[in-house]
């Protein structure tokens, strides 16, 4: 939440003056276009673009190419150093440690993707909602996002994915995650909506008889992407980071299949003994949460409106 | 001002109980903690399954669950968290949910503030350093070390750090890091001192991993509010007219520069919160996580339903005691 709060308000300084107007003499550019212009201009969010992409390719792509699955097979020897046949090894058992790395990648992906998409719409439409209305309804409305932010997020979607008999899946978990964790992009979008509600353009939709949903959706949640995509992507790093703890504590995906977090565990005591089952995992976690967060950034840049052509 | 924390104390109470309500219904629903016995084979008798279900409440509704979890009226004695009573626990008689939660706190709470303390003196050092030598070298190495930290997953990091203990013991030939539990296994025949020795060894390891995970913000925190004070009217006022640099940074800019960290340590209890767990299982500490952990896996519903109490009671705290803090701590603040 810290890291929000900064960018949050560091978006607030960045704002340059009007006057420095990003139409490029005379060109003419549609929306997507301009911000397409400037988001390149973002390098970290250019580089890290590409290598998350790298990523989904090396995750959905890279098992339908590899010959070997995440599974345990007869034909794989246990405790392989890395060859060329198997880049990162294999372990005790015989599975090849990148397919399931390739696996692993492909469930915090998965789960990053439904997080990013269930609780960003729900969030943001409650906390639309609420901003609009204010008073009563607000105030009953945040009090229930409230007690949703109350139990940390590790623990509640432990407490629920541990208990369930059988073992969970990726979906579950992630739907898991997405229940708890709404509520922080409810509390930013309410935020934003708050002072974009009292702002001229809106009192005009609302004299040319605009509908609340019109209102809602065609005006302050567009106006509001800029928040949002930042407190959506950080949920998401959060989401993955959540769902390979959850799967080291040993919660969460259950074997046969395989998750990130499940592989550093089973490494875990291999870390300077044999280095490659124990980093591809962690290091794979901490790129694919760098990159996401560095794709906010830049989508945050690029998607104000006040934002110059100029910066960077 | 007491007005204004009375209020606040007002509006913590129904949201405590909401928490309560989403805990309840959350473990409830989600498992049921007699599976176990169910499964059985050859399957137990219907007597002993009713039997089972009188004793854990089971053969009644939800909302009379509820009710009973709640005040304990109408129950065996053993249940009613009003009444300090957690319910029976499905791990047998001598298992006492009170009592074992007690015992967990007794050895996270060392665990706890000694990261927290250390997070932030290292928070405050480093964040200030950052801010008066902006964009220097060392501000570089500061940033990129805090980045760093807040990118490593905690699991990853605690492993890594657990590892590498062992990995100095090894090529050493001694036992200089302590890697497992809270304690040595046999502290009965120890002097105070060296108990004391014994704990501060075995808390380093667990320490510096719960440390790293909130140091890395509360430093950004401390860097930017610095920032923002050193270069504020009344600083350079305070420099024009000739008081030296260090009395500036330490009585006029540093002050001032405290108050944001204040709110945000406090509120960051959710995130140690989740650390715990996740530290101590990788110590193998047996303290609040491993109390939480061993809960879950036994299906135990109402001693998670305490756990999940007990934190929710903590952070519910932490934010009434951040609001009034702030309020006590920056004069600028007025409530009416």
């Amino acid at each position: 939440m810290s890291d929000l709060h900064n960018r949050l308000v560091s978006a607030e300084a960045d704002r340059p003056d009007l006057t420095e107007e990003n139409v490029n003499k005379g060109e003419q550019l549609t929306q997507m276009q301009m911000i397409w212009r400037r988001f390149r201009r973002h390098r970290a969010a250019m580089v890290s673009l590409v290598l998350l992409l790298v990523i989904v390719a090396f995750a959905f792509v890279g098992p339908l190419v590899w010959p070997y699955d995440h599974t345990v097979s007869r034909d794989i020897a246990g405790n392989l150093s890395p060859s060329l046949q198997h880049p990162f090894g294999t372990t005790k058992q015989g599975n090849d440690v990148f397919a399931q790395t390739m696996r692993g990648a492909q469930q915090s992906l998965k789960v990053a993707l439904v997080v990013s998409i269930v609780s960003t719409t729900i969030g943001s439409i409650w906390g639309a909602i609420a901003g609009y209305y204010r008073g009563r309804i607000d105030a009953i409305m945040m009090r229930i996002a409230d007690v949703f932010l109350i139990i940390p997020l590790i623990v509640a979607v432990a407490a629920i994915s541990g208990n369930v008999r059988g073992g969970t899946t990726w979906y579950a978990v992630a739907l898991i995650i997405c229940f708890f964790s709404w509520a922080t992009i409810a509390r930013v979008v309410r935020g934003v909506v708050l002072s974009l509600r009292e702002q001229e353009f809106i009192e005009a939709a609302r004299a040319a008889g605009a509908k609340v949903t019109r209102i809602i959706f065609r005006h302050l949640l567009p106006n509001a992407a800029g928040p949002i995509i930042v407190a959506a992507t950080l949920l998401v790093a959060l989401a993955v980071l959540t769902e390979a703890s959850l799967s080291f504590i040993g919660f969460g995906i259950q074997p046969p299949d395989i998750s990130l977090g499940k592989m550093v565990e089973g490494a875990r005591t291999a870390a300077f003994t044999r280095p490659w089952l124990f980093y591809p995992p962690g290091v794979l976690i901490v790129l694919i949460c760098l990159t996401i967060n560095f794709i906010g950034d830049g989508l945050r840049d690029a998607l104000d409106p006040r934002q110059t052509m100029v910066r960077r | 001002m007491l007005v204004y924390t009375a209020r606040r104390f007002a509006v913590a109470i129904p949201v405590l109980l909401a928490a309560s309500v989403l805990v309840f219904l959350m473990v409830d629903l989600s498992g049921d903690p007699l599976s176990d016995l169910r499964m059985q084979q050859p399957p137990p008798s219907p007597e002993t399954i009713a039997a089972a279900e009188a004793r854990y409440y089971l053969d009644r509704s939800i909302p009379e669950r509820y009710w009973l979890w709640m005040t304990g009226i109408g129950g065996n004695g053993d249940i009613g968290l009003l009444q300090g009573k957690f319910g029976p626990s499905v791990r047998g008689g001598p298992f006492d949910i009170g009592e074992q939660l007690a015992s967990g706190i007794s050895i996270t709470i060392r665990l706890v503030s000694a990261a927290i303390v250390m997070a932030l003196g290292l928070a405050i050092v480093s964040g200030v350093i950052s801010a008066m030598r902006q964009y220097s070298k060392l501000d570089y190495t500061l940033t990129f070390i805090g980045f760093l930290a807040l990118a490593m997953p905690t699991f990853w990091l605690g492993a890594l750090i657990r590892e590498g203990g062992l990995w100095f013991n090894k090529t050493t030939d001694t036992s200089f890091f302590y890697t497992i539990g809270a304690n040595s296994a046999r502290v009965s025949n120890m002097t105070g001192w060296e108990y004391f020795l014994d704990s501060a060894g075995h808390l380093v390891l667990p320490t510096v991993t719960l440390m790293l995970t909130s140091y890395a913000a509360w430093s950004r925190y401390q860097r930017t509010s610095m920032l923002e004070v050193l270069n504020s009217d009344y600083v350079r006022l305070a420099r024009a007219k000739g008081v030296r640099n260090s009395v500036v940074v330490r009585r006029h800019a540093l002050r001032t520069a405290l108050i944001p960290l204040v709110t945000v340590a406090t509120i960051g209890i959710v995130g140690i919160l989740e650390g715990v767990v996740i530290i101590e299982t990788i110590f193998q500490w047996r303290g609040l996580g491993y109390f939480f952990i061993e809960a879950v896996k036994a299906k135990d519903t109402f001693a998670l339903m305490a756990w999940l109490m007990l934190s929710g009671t903590l952070v519910v705290l932490a934010n009434l005691i951040a609001d009034v803090l702030y309020g006590v701590l920056d004069p600028r603040i007025r409530y009416e």
